[in-house]
């Protein structure tokens, strides 16, 4: 599993990437009470906006940890977005995608990395 | 937040795992571990115990010794019927200022021989100034310190309580009363601001750890921070002071005109005679130009405080802002307070909302969202 500074994870399976936020994230938002989710098959770069969720407290915005393509979106969380809180890297997963380039996960921080990051 | 003042449960608090953040000066805890969603429900359901110590208690004492002069000065401040305030009640009530405004929202009680008000954390030195320029002369106002403040609130909260004192099952909805608890003295009001039956209770300081565990060791009760206390307030449609009311809105406007009793209003026998009373008592008569409404948003996106508000898809000009919003764990969808024009506060018109660059569709509802559940 991959770690981004935006408290996401990635993680490979076969050509495509399932993308969720950490439990360390999930636990700051408090409980989600709001998913919504992109279109399938909508291009995105590395950064852009593409799911907003909002907490108990506040709306925050997920980015696209890379360029590519959505391929699937966890609908489950629009109607339970508590699934985030209770299982984040699990059954909370937000959506998949194909990566332009699957190599620049290479480039993203492993988990010793991120936990020093949250340390 | 070494700069924060402290309630006498601060490692109370702590202990119990609460995320502590600053309120009004206070370091206050905003939830315990169990989070946000599941405390508000603990709360509807069971009972859940609040810590409200950075609210402001005022005793009002009238240098004649008679509290009617006391209830007298201060109907000088607020529009309220006071002075008919028996004793052992409590009743809502606000001070207003010259331009019909709402200075703060606060409680009355009649304890017999004095006033007993409690008053918002952030507007408590502000309203004690305004109290002593108002009614200084004829009355002694005493900010109690070294007293607690703490909500039992919820369908077990009178069982919870009775257990520790069982007179206090016998009080009704804004009923207050000075009980005693193993030698301590307890100044209860069965009152609170979840929409729940329940109590608020002032206990002595160095009491007041003692008091909420035994009240935290029944199993009905657990501890309830801010963030719950937001959602249960909002769910019953009461106003947040600063938020949904302030200096610049109106009891009218913010449709809070149940709390102006008949005998303050144009034709009654104390008419007026509280600042802003030309505005306020015109507004009663003719309608305030924008109304504090609530507001269900259609699918589940929470519409939060300064959200604009439209009549229509396409209208350029906006109608009015929401003031509060969230999700509600209750009624399990979002839920909003805001203002909107006269021409559009009717209960189920439907307006929009700006969100993130998009108009989504919202119903004007009546409020409470969730029944009230009062021992009246």
């Amino acid at each position: 599993m991959k770690f981004t500074e935006e408290h996401e994870w990635l993680l490979a399976e076969g050509d495509v990437v399932i993308v969720g936020i950490t439990e360390h994230a999930a636990t700051q938002l408090g409980d989600l009470v709001f998913v919504e989710l992109p279109e399938v098959g909508t291009e995105v770069s590395k950064d852009d906006e593409v799911v907003v969720i909002e907490s108990v407290k506040a709306a925050s915005d997920i980015l696209a940890p890379l360029d590519g393509e959505i391929v699937e979106v966890n609908e489950a969380l629009v109607d339970e977005p508590t699934k985030v809180n209770e299982d984040a890297t699990g059954a909370g997963w937000m959506f998949k995608m194909k990566l332009a380039d699957m190599s620049e996960l290479d480039d993203l921080l492993d988990e010793d990395a991120y936990k020093a990051l949250i340390d | 937040m070494s700069e924060l003042q402290q309630t006498a449960l601060f490692d109370l608090h702590t202990g119990l795992g609460a995320k502590m953040v600053p309120f009004a000066g206070y370091a206050m805890p905003v939830q315990y571990p169990i989070g946000v969603l599941k405390e508000h429900l603990h709360c509807r359901t069971e009972a859940g115990l609040f810590d409200v110590s950075h609210m402001g208690q005022v005793i009002i004492r009238a240098n004649s010794g008679n509290v009617t002069d006391a209830a007298r000065a201060l109907e000088a401040l607020v529009p309220v019927d006071v002075l008919g305030l028996e004793a052992g009640r409590q009743r809502y009530g606000f001070f207003t200022n010259s331009a019909g405004g709402i200075e703060d929202d606060l409680m009355i009680a009649n304890r017999g021989d004095h006033l007993l008000l409690v008053v918002n954390a952030a507007c408590k030195d502000a309203d004690f100034a305004l109290m002593q320029a108002g009614m200084g002369d004829s009355c002694t106002l005493e900010m109690i310190n070294g007293r607690s403040l703490l909500a039992l609130q919820g369908p077990a909260a009178e069982a919870a309580f009775a257990q520790l004192v069982p007179s206090a099952a016998e009080m009704r909805f804004m009923d207050v009363a000075v009980v005693d608890w193993n030698g301590v003295e307890l100044w209860v009001s069965r009152s609170g601001y979840t929409g729940e039956d329940g109590y608020e209770i002032s206990v002595p300081d160095a009491d007041a750890v003692r008091f909420a565990e035994a009240l935290l060791a029944i199993e009905a009760v657990a501890p309830i921070g801010l963030g719950a206390r937001d959602s249960l307030r909002l769910e019953a449609g009461l106003c947040l002071y600063g938020n949904d009311i302030d200096t610049t809105t109106t009891p009218i406007e913010a449709s809070l005109n149940w709390a102006i009793q008949k005998v303050r209003r144009t034709g009654g026998e104390r008419a007026g005679g509280f600042p802003g009373a030309d505005r306020i008592l015109a507004e009663l008569t003719d309608g305030a130009a924008r109304k504090r409404v609530g507001l269900r948003p259609e699918g589940r996106a929470p519409m939060r405080a300064g959200t604009v508000l439209f009549a229509s898809e396409t209208s350029d000009t906006p109608i009015g802002t929401v003031t509060s919003g969230g999700f509600g764990p209750t009624i399990e969808g979002p839920m909003s307070i805001g203002y909107v024009a006269k021409a559009n506060a009717t209960v189920g018109t439907v307006i929009y909302a700006e969100l993130r660059g998009k108009r989504l569709p919202a119903t004007i509802s009546a409020m409470p969202f969730t029944a009230a559940n009062f021992k009246r």
